[in-house]
């Protein structure tokens, strides 16, 4: 979760945001770490280029992007495999 | 008939050097546009975590607003509708365009995409201030002072504005200029196109 933190912070340019000041279960919306939409669409981005993850039903963004833990588990179970 | 407004503020952010009504606020000579702008913001105190997500063109106007109208004006004494934003360049968003194009060779990038537009730095500067006036942003050769009084005076005599923000703001590359104004209807200095390009070539041409 921590290079996860840290590709966020990068692709999301959050340059007063520490990735270890992240909480791994912290809403990354609203309350959160204050995303917004297009930091939504970034995440999409993020998915697609360092995972190749495309998220194919926009319903499951905010269930997967509810926060780092979430979007780990998310990678997790969609990892494309190597075999 | 016409009446008279006032230059209540001015500034002007170019050749690395921040003025505000002629007086030098910040320097630092040496650095790319981009990472100027962040030391400026950083070193003037300023706290609003979106900076860093918007582009140079937007960074520019909304720095530059920033520092015009702290100290300088009283929100309080307009509505938000009272208060409106005239802008213009000559490159229009052409910088984060090209920047933008890049990215659509791999994957297209959202957040550059949001920021392909000129008038989206008024945009940024609304939303920061609560503005709701009229605003415009005019693409120019060079700066038409004025083209800008008439503009701009024309929405103050027709009472649709009570004040304005208003000006140039370029960039393209390393290349930038931004050069505001806050209009009122109460002050010492008049208005008029001969006062404007006056303070415009007055700090670093």
């Amino acid at each position: 979760m921590a290079d996860l933190k840290e590709q966020i912070v990068a692709q999301l340019n959050l340059q007063d945001v520490k990735p270890q000041d992240i909480g791994n279960d912290e809403p990354l919306f609203k309350d959160g770490l204050g995303l917004d939409s297009i930091d939504a669409l970034e995440l999409i981005v993020l998915l697609q280029q360092e995972y190749k993850i495309k998220l194919s039903n926009a319903e499951e963004g905010p269930k997967v992007f509810h926060s780092v833990r979430t979007m780990a588990e998310y990678i997790t179970a969609h990892q494309p495999s190597n075999a | 008939m016409s009446k008279e407004y006032y230059i209540t503020s001015s500034c002007t952010i170019s050749n690395n050097s921040i003025h505000k009504n002629g007086v030098l606020l910040f320097e630092e000579k040496g650095k790319e546009l981009n990472n100027f702008l962040i030391s400026a913001y950083k070193n003037m105190g300023l706290n609003y975590p979106k900076f860093y997500k918007m582009d140079n063109l937007s960074r520019l106007g909304w720095l530059g607003t920033e520092l015009l109208l702290k100290d300088s004006f009283n929100k309080d004494s307009y509505r938000p509708e009272e208060t409106g934003i005239v802008l213009s360049n000559r490159n229009s968003s052409f910088d984060t365009d090209t920047r933008y194009f890049e990215t659509t060779r791999a994957i297209p990038s959202p957040a550059l995409f949001v920021y392909t537009l000129p008038n989206i730095v008024i945009g940024e500067i609304s939303i920061r201030h609560n503005f709701k006036g009229e605003h415009a942003f005019f693409i120019f050769e060079d700066f038409d002072a004025a083209f800008i009084q008439e503009y701009v005076e024309g929405l103050l005599n027709n009472s649709i504005l009570e004040a304005c923000i208003c000006g140039w703001v370029e960039v393209l590359g390393n290349e930038y200029k931004a050069f505001l104004l806050l209009v009122e209807k109460k002050g010492s200095m008049a208005f008029t196109t001969e006062n404007i390009h006056k303070i415009y070539y007055q700090n670093n041409g």
